[in-house]
């Protein structure tokens, strides 16, 4: 396994910022990252070793994870607003907001970010119809809507919401047929199946939705290989397997995976250059360490994959020089890999970085915090 | 960026995105203006085209369009016009899609467009058929291709043909084989002439797949089409069972002291209150009831059975089924033979989870009778410990009851009385496409060569048991199946796990379908040291490099398992073995204690061996959702209140997912010594949670 070269220590620096977080990405092939689950509140041990003013981490052979530099990455994106791509990724600031912060709290570093300029930029972002728009004057949808309530959750701040309004609204994108839509045009979709019934759990109101017909539409767009799809009949995506995996998982109801076809499917999804993809025949891809990752992970497959050769891809994405992480080697960094690349090392339970919950996509303490309390 | 070389900006690249940005930042800074005020003018709308044909994803402007169609369309009746406002949309989409085809916001206003019964078919397929050749992967245009077929009534076999031609055209096309397998089933499923039944188009299918298979073999995009011809190919409308008491047994219900006794804990507040009978179904079933299994006893009158599945998920499907009779030896004569029997008739009642009823007629009889004199109720065996040391382990006897049992267990599923005719033709279809990958396999060494292989030597072997009265077992085909996984997991290291978890099935399969292999693994536990003389029906598979347990189902009559110094990370299935008293997963690769979800379905456990394990040293537990727990919304919110069991001083949030796994179980014994996890707090935790415990470890409590 591991061997752990050397290890050494970096003083955290007191970073007062201004984050406002701005995402950058184009969506991948993937079905446009449903803003992953965030992480709700925060670890408190290792706030309290920044508090110490150190913050340790393990350096591994193979090379290490620049983690000092990913977090001064993440917190100078948003400085960069007025460059093309930050003003044509305004609309889905909210998702970048999730995909930074739930990074810093992974590695340790949500404290260098001010919560009392997030939340009422995130606040403002919220409608009258109590869904969230991608920024303020944007139109409100479930993929933003699920990124505010994860803001919150790592901040844990979840109660300053209007729950019922935020659930109300969520609950009523729901068709007779148990499927959901994105907003009131009626864009239908399995991504927003997973944002709905994730959303809910973390509001603690499931009970708003008809969870048996939205268990049912799911188990619909199963495919013959074992996958999912978008809609039924839809071929199967790693990104939407994450999103109808996760629902299933929130609901108890893993046992309409057939998990040793899904398993197979899945980590046939590593290449030669141990990175993995999203669909059969198409390139690696950093932003699947997650998708396929966390849905091996929910159906207990993820030994079927050599995971050491999946952390050196993702190490080998990096920008060693100026922090950030691409979707493949020596491409352009951004944001958004950034949080799948960090987040699959942690499910790859690389050390010094935070656990990562496989459904929630928040961190495990977060997400106990909420789900099993004290 | 996806595909963006890694470089630092020049100053005038820098210069040149500044400027780019502003001028779209102003364009936005306009058009939120407009939006919010309702202004849809044309200045108005032309602001919005230019924006979503610069940044197709900018989702805001598009639902600003759609706003902007229902104001212009408002009262209208002038046809033309309308088609102008509707065309123009068709115009702007088509224009967006060409900068970022992939943009989920343009290819929705495209539908949205025609639900308003807009454009036509040709059209739209023409478009089509440009976008799918610039990209033929792309899902969103699949996506769309399936909303336009749907929406203009175009039949399968048309899109079926597509599919060919796609394929015929590039093989490498992952996305038409998913589309013909979904098209295919369709047509089966509909009883379409010429696609019903699936042997009509099976191997015109195989010769089709096996062509992109051979002329590429690292490709993908044939291997899971095969695999799911072949599940076609195997999948047999029907449903089989095993059961406990098996048919032609003669269980001794009462004598602890004797050997060979089969039974349970009588009356002892542990285990059964009463008599178990256990079916066991290879697939999910629901509807067993009293209506639909007939269950007649000498001694109980007792015929309004529940029937309870284990375990009882939100489904309701379950393999195993379980019920109690009533059963009070005092009311038995000695050395009288009690008959029982356990019929399924024919009936529609019992269905699985994939449609499928019962229909094969089912009949066990079994005799139960209690040795003389009857014996008092076990006493005190609590405090006895249990050594899983091989002095304890005798070896089977041969013409000894327990013989008798195996031997019961092997002629399962062999002995159906109906031969599926069908089946024949099955059988045939993968003996030849055996024969094709054994060609294959001579001319190349490939992975998926092998493995395929391996699959139709298993599919085969599943089939002919099923459809010849004289299947010879001599012919089992495992020997080189196991050959095939051992080479895979030699040429093929990063999936080593995968071709290892199917290796321990395999091995299993041919370890305990055998008589003579299976008597290899049978004792009986006695511990001649011990007062009590405790005697169980024992099967020993410690020491197999076992990842993976199958096979439950001839495994139902095992009192004492030990499965010690294996590879195991998970005990999925093992729930069905409702009689265990005592369990050995010592040294093994369990990571949690959700890893062990299936103990809490066993009651009649009381020892339990986890010791040598990794619970405790993983952050990421990969149990954690297929375990019963307030992350999945499988137990309540209220899930500790409840049970405080006074506890009120342990933190169980901190050892849920153990509390989860032993509340409420009656383990007299626990090993657990050797897991990160333990330490003097958990134990104090175990102590105050298990109140029936007597060793933990080698502790003595209480």
């Amino acid at each position: 396994m591991f061997r752990y070269s050397y290890l050494y220590t970096i003083k955290a620096h007191s970073l007062a910022v201004d984050f406002l977080p701005s995402a950058c990405t184009t969506a991948c092939d993937v079905p446009r990252p449903p803003p992953c689950p965030p992480v709700a509140a925060c670890c408190r041990l290792s706030r309290n070793s920044l508090l110490a003013g150190n913050f340790v981490f393990y350096c591994i052979e193979m090379g290490e994870l620049k983690a000092e530099k990913h977090v001064k990455y993440i917190l100078t994106v948003e400085k960069k607003k007025d460059d093309f791509e930050s003003v044509v990724m305004e609309h889905l600031r909210l998702n970048g907001a999730y995909w930074g912060l739930t990074t810093l709290d992974l590695l340790g570093k949500l404290n260098a970010v001010d919560q009392d300029e997030v939340i009422p930029w995130v606040m403002q972002c919220q409608h009258e119809s109590g869904g969230f728009g991608g920024n303020i004057g944007h139109d409100p949808h479930l993929l933003y809507t699920l990124s505010a309530i994860q803001v919150l959750a790592l901040f844990d701040k979840i109660e300053i919401l209007d729950i019922d309004k935020v659930s109300n609204y969520i609950a009523r994108l729901q068709n007779e047929d148990g499927s959901f839509a994105g907003d009131i045009w009626g864009e239908i979709d399995t991504r927003f199946s997973y944002i709905a019934i994730c959303s809910l759990a973390l509001l603690k109101r499931l009970d708003k939705i008809d969870v048996d017909k939205a268990v049912k539409y799911i188990v619909s767009c199963k495919n013959l290989d074992g996958g999912f799809g978008s809609t039924p009949g839809g071929e199967s995506h790693s990104g939407q397997i994450f999103c109808c995996v996760g629902a299933l998982a929130i609901t108890g109801s893993l046992h309409h995976v057939d998990k040793d076809l899904l398993g197979w499917w899945l980590c046939e999804r590593q290449v030669k250059s141990g990175g993995l993809n999203g669909r059969p025949e198409k390139l690696p891809d950093v932003c699947y360490s997650w998708w396929v990752l966390s849905s091996l992970i929910m159906i207990d497959r993820v030994h079927w994959i050599d995971k050491e050769k999946l952390i050196k891809f993702i190490l080998d994405c990096q920008d060693t020089e100026n922090g950030g992480i691409s979707d493949r080697p020596d491409d352009a960094v951004d944001i958004f890999h950034t949080y799948f690349g960090v987040a699959g090392l942690s499910l790859l339970e690389y050390p010094g970085v935070k656990a990562i919950d496989p459904a929630y996509a928040l961190p495990v303490d977060v997400v106990n915090r909420i789900f099993i309390g004290k | 960026m996806h595909g963006r070389p890694r470089r630092s900006p020049t100053p005038e690249e820098n210069e040149d995105s500044a400027a780019k940005g502003a001028k779209l930042r102003a364009l936005q800074k306009q058009f939120i203006e407009f939006h919010h005020s309702k202004t849809y003018t044309k200045e108005a709308i032309d602001v919005s085209t230019k924006l979503v044909e610069l940044n197709p994803e900018y989702y805001t402007a598009w639902n600003y369009r759609k706003l902007a169609v229902e104001h212009l369309l408002t009262d209208q009746t002038d046809s033309e016009y309308i088609k102008s406002v509707l065309d123009e949309e068709l115009r702007v989409v088509e224009n967006a899609l060409r900068s970022n085809f992939k943009s989920y916001g343009a290819w929705h206003h495209r539908k949205w467009v025609l639900n308003k019964g807009h454009s036509s078919a040709d059209r739209e397929l023409l478009l089509l058929k440009k976008f799918q050749k610039a990209d033929a992967r792309n899902f969103h245009a699949w996506n769309y291709r399936r909303f336009i077929t749907a929406l203009m009534n175009i039949p399968a076999e048309k899109e079926l043909n597509y599919t060919t031609d796609m394929i015929n055209d590039n093989f490498s096309n992952y996305s038409a084989w998913h589309n013909r397998s979904m098209l295919l089933s369709l047509l089966l499923n509909k009883k379409v002439a010429g696609f019903y039944p699936k042997e009509t188009f099976l191997k015109e299918e195989y010769e089709f797949v096996r062509n992109a298979l051979f002329t590429d073999p690292d490709d993908q995009s044939g291997w899971f089409y095969h695999l799911w011809l072949l599940d076609q190919t195997v999948k047999v409308d029907n449903l089989f069972v095993s059961s406990w008491p098996p048919n032609g047994s003669n269980i001794c219900a009462s004598d602890p002291l004797v050997l060979n006794q089969y039974a349970f804990p009588p009356g002892s507040a542990s285990g059964f209150e009463g008599f178990p009978i256990i079916l066991y179904f290879n697939e999910g079933v629901v509807g067993v009831n009293s209506s639909t299994v007939t269950v007649e006893c000498e001694f109980t009158s007792d015929t309004n059975l529940v029937w309870i599945p284990v375990p009882a998920n939100r489904s309701g499907y379950s393999t195993t089924w379980f019920t109690c009779l009533n059963f009070s030896m005092k009311d038995m004569l000695p050395s009288r033979h009690y008959r029982g029997k356990v019929s399924i008739a024919l009936s529609e009642g019992i269905v699985s989870s994939s449609g499928v009823c019962y229909s094969r007629p089912f009949h066990i009889e079994f005799g139960v009778f209690v040795s003389s004199p009857v014996p008092k109720l076990r006493e005190g065996l609590e405090t006895q410990r249990i050594y899983w040391s091989g002095e304890n382990f005798h070896a089977t006897e041969l013409h000894s009851e327990e013989l008798d049992f195996v031997n019961r267990f092997c002629q399962l599923r062999t002995n159906g009385s109906d031969k599926l005719e069908k089946n024949d033709m099955n059988v045939d279809i993968i003996a030849e496409e055996i024969s094709y990958f054994r060609e294959l396999l001579a001319e190349m060494e490939c992975k998926i060569g092998k493995l395929t292989l391996a699959r139709l030597l298993m599919a085969h072997d599943a089939l002919s048991s099923t459809s010849h009265d004289t299947y010879d077992q001599r012919t089992l085909p495992y020997k080189e199946i196991l050959e095939l996984y051992s080479d895979l997991m030699k040429m093929d290291p990063p999936h080593i796990h995968y071709y290892k978890d199917e290796y321990s099935l395999v091995f299993l399969k041919q370890e305990l379908s055998d008589k003579e292999s299976l008597l290899r693994y049978c004792y009986q536990y006695r511990d001649s040291s011990s007062p009590q003389n405790r005697s169980f029906a024992s099967l020993r598979l410690n020491g197999l490099s076992l990842s993976r347990i199958g096979c439950i189902e001839r495994l139902l009559w095992v009192q004492m398992l030990d499965l010690s110094e294996n590879e195991l990370r998970s005990i999925e299935g093992l729930e069905a073995m409702q009689l265990l008293c005592c369990l050995n997963l010592s040294k093994n690769k369990f990571s949690s204690f959700s890893s062990l979800e299936p103990l809490r379905q066993l009651k009649s456990l009381q020892v339990l061996d986890i010791s040598y394990n990794e619970i405790g040293a993983h952050p990421i537990d990969t149990r954690r959702y297929l375990c019963t727990s307030p992350l999945s919304h499988t137990i309540g919110s209220d899930w500790k209140k409840t049970q405080q069991l006074g506890l009120s001083d342990v933190d169980i949030s901190t050892y849920w997912d153990a509390f989860s796994i032993f509340k409420g179980a009656n383990l007299t014994q626990l090993d657990i010594v050797g897991n990160p996890i333990l330490d003097e707090k958990f134990k104090y935790f175990l102590r105050k949670l298990l109140p029936t415990m007597k060793w933990l470890d080698n502790e003595k409590s209480g």
